[in-house]
């Protein structure tokens, strides 16, 4: 159940009450987020659609810990982020979020197995462990033949898909995927929206995707539609 | 140890830089390795100095002689163990440019104040049963090919004509840094021979009974010959060779002010460096962040890069220097003892280490500092 009222349930995984965000730009004051509201229950997909620069991205940034709100307060798992220090933050989104980026941010220098191992060199799972983990989500995106490869050796869909992996690979809480398709032809938009879908629908993952691409947003269980820093719920599957 | 890869990765991402940046460190160690090694031969005969010996020379110049019968006069002096005696010969083997210090020596008593040379007993019972016996270095010996029975003409620049001596002994040293390039032979074959300044000698070396007695008995001894033709100057062997080498200019001062501008070029160029390499990676940095890699371990990746680089290019010009300073004196004799020692070589490390510290320190605090969500807008 997704609601955007304020009025949701208690048990919500994710939980914004009154949320503002304010930017200063030189003199000028930009309220991003006005009083935002948002209850998300476990295993929702969620959508949020909106015109460039109505905060989409400085949503998702909250909802990941990579930002703090300037009022209101954001609880996740019961943890409220804005109590949490910088290196408990830090902590929280290994243990947590996995983030899949529009440019699919994977490093150059490290092949696709490395890139994916990343979120696990943070914890204490040995060598062998973390090979299994690794194996087992590159094959879960169709890759498992392309370990040894580069992001450069590997076409855009590959890589998102590599990306895709390492935001699974730690079973975090939640995903957080800011505009996954907006890099891909239609061909590789589609692929990689199926395999969200897969996430969503076989493994319960809770996903909240940012996107302009509104075949992308179909998939997703509720629509809400973010403009000029209010959140309204534009459709449900 | 798990993020070594990911170090090792970012080390060989710009292989030319690396490269660069490793020669950089490489090159300075081995100026630094060169210079120590030099220091140390400058300041051998302070290394090498016993605490209770003491040089007795003329007090107007080194190049003074003192008088023979000054021997038995020092023996009385209280806390003397043992005096010998020794001249400088100034020779050359063959051609000017083979050149090691020749000396008279006294030889019932040499040994006695030096006890640190060592010369098999046979070898130097048939050197004090020939007149015109010599006993050679070991590094001199390998360096000519001198061998024992082998017969050694020494071109004299100060006596005149040529000498030729019978190689009767090699000696070694029992410590790293004694000199082996020295040659011994009879102070009474120079007494026979010379035509001028018979009964004098270069200087005079005590050996006291224990260090403490250093000051009291050199001051006892040039009170002795205080006001005679012949005055004398004594000090330890130690104050004697460090007025040595003060003599040819502050060496340490000079060594001190090159190394230090070699390092601090070093950490400017890998400063700029360890600079380039963040900012190209601003990106990516924050990308880990995202991930939950906190600042520290922001800062500490940055860093481990940073040693990375100063580790290698310190290890590989240290290993340089420390090859080159085995292939022995580079100057053909002005510096007889030339070594970089372990100590050396770690203090080296250490300032490799340090340079790399601080040349990363500024880049990684950056690094830690940034902003997840500015940093990736520039993603």
């Amino acid at each position: 159940m997704v609601r955007v009222d304020g009025n949701g349930s208690g048990d919500a995984l994710i939980r914004m009450r009154e949320v503002d965000k304010v930017y200063h730009r030189g003199g000028e004051v930009i309220h991003v987020l006005q009083g935002l509201n948002l209850d998300v229950e476990a295993g929702e997909f969620v959508a949020f659609m909106g015109p460039s620069g109505s905060g989409k991205t400085t949503l998702l940034n909250l909802l990941g810990g990579l930002d703090l709100p300037t009022a209101g307060t954001i609880v996740v798992d019961g943890d409220e982020l804005s109590r949490l220090s910088g290196p408990a933050l830090a902590a929280w989104r290994a243990r947590h979020v996995g983030f899949i980026f529009q440019m699919y941010n994977l490093l150059p220098v490290l092949t696709a197995f490395q890139n994916v191992e990343l979120p696990l060199l943070l914890t204490r799972l040995s060598r062998a462990e973390r090979r299994d983990h690794v194996e087992l989500a590159l094959s879960l995106v169709g890759l498992a033949d392309r370990l040894d490869h580069y992001p450069r050796q590997l076409s855009g869909g590959q890589e998102q898909r590599v990306a895709i992996a390492r935001a699974i690979v730690a079973d975090p809480t939640f995903l957080l995927c800011d505009e996954p398709t907006g890099d891909l032809d239609r061909r590789s938009a589609d692929e990689v929206m199926e395999l969200l879908s897969r996430l969503s629908a076989e493994y319960g993952k809770t996903l909240l995707m940012v996107t302009h691409d509104p075949r992308a947003a179909e998939r997703a269980g509720a629509l809400l539609h973010l403009d000029k820093g209010v959140l309204v719920e534009a459709g449900r599957r | 140890m798990r993020y070594l890869p990911l170090i090792w990765r970012n080390l060989v991402r710009k292989k030319v830089r690396t490269t660069l940046t490793i020669g950089s460190y490489g090159v300075a160690l081995f100026l630094f390795g060169l210079l120590a090694a030099i220091q140390t031969a400058f300041n051998q005969g302070v290394e090498v100095a016993g605490v209770d010996r003491l040089v007795v020379r003329n007090k107007v110049s080194l190049i003074m002689p003192l008088p023979q019968a000054y021997r038995d006069r020092i023996l009385q002096i209280r806390g003397v163990r043992a005096v010998t005696y020794a001249s400088w010969f100034g020779g050359y083997y063959q051609d000017e440019r083979n050149f090691f210090p020749q000396y008279a020596i006294d030889t019932p008593t040499f040994r006695r104040v030096y006890p640190e040379f060592s010369v098999p007993p046979s070898e130097w019972s048939a050197f004090e049963a020939d007149q015109e016996g010599c006993v050679v270095g070991r590094q001199t010996a390998q360096k000519y090919g001198f061998k024992v029975g082998d017969r050694v003409p020494i071109v004299a620049t100060i006596f005149g004509g040529v000498w030729e001596f019978n190689v009767r002994g090699i000696y070694d040293g029992t410590r790293q840094q004694d000199d082996l390039t020295q040659f011994w032979f009879h102070a009474r074959y120079l007494e026979e021979r010379r035509r001028w300044g018979k009964g004098n000698v270069g200087w005079y070396v005590v050996r006291v009974a224990n260090p403490d007695l250093a000051t009291p008995v050199a001051a006892a001894l040039d009170a002795l010959f205080a006001n005679s033709s012949w005055e004398t100057k004594s000090e330890t062997e130690a104050a004697f060779a460090a007025g040595f080498v003060k003599q040819m200019g502050n060496i340490k001062l000079l060594i001190l002010v090159i190394g230090s501008v070699v390092f601090v070029t070093l950490l400017l160029v890998t400063g700029n460096t360890m600079a380039m390499a963040v900012r190209e990676r601003t990106g990516e940095l924050a990308v880990l962040k995202t991930l939950g890699f906190s600042d520290r371990a922001v800062l500490g990746l940055v860093l481990a890069e940073s040693q990375a680089y100063a580790l290698q290019g310190g290890i590989l010009g240290l290993v340089a220097v420390k090859l080159f300073t085995m292939r022995g004196d580079p100057t053909g004799g002005m510096l007889p003892l030339f070594y970089l020692s372990p100590a050396k070589m770690g203090l080296g490390l250490l300032a490799a280490a340090a340079v790399g510290a601080a040349a990363g320190a500024i880049p990684a605090v950056l690094a830690m500092r940034l902003r997840i969500v500015h940093a990736l807008r520039r993603v």
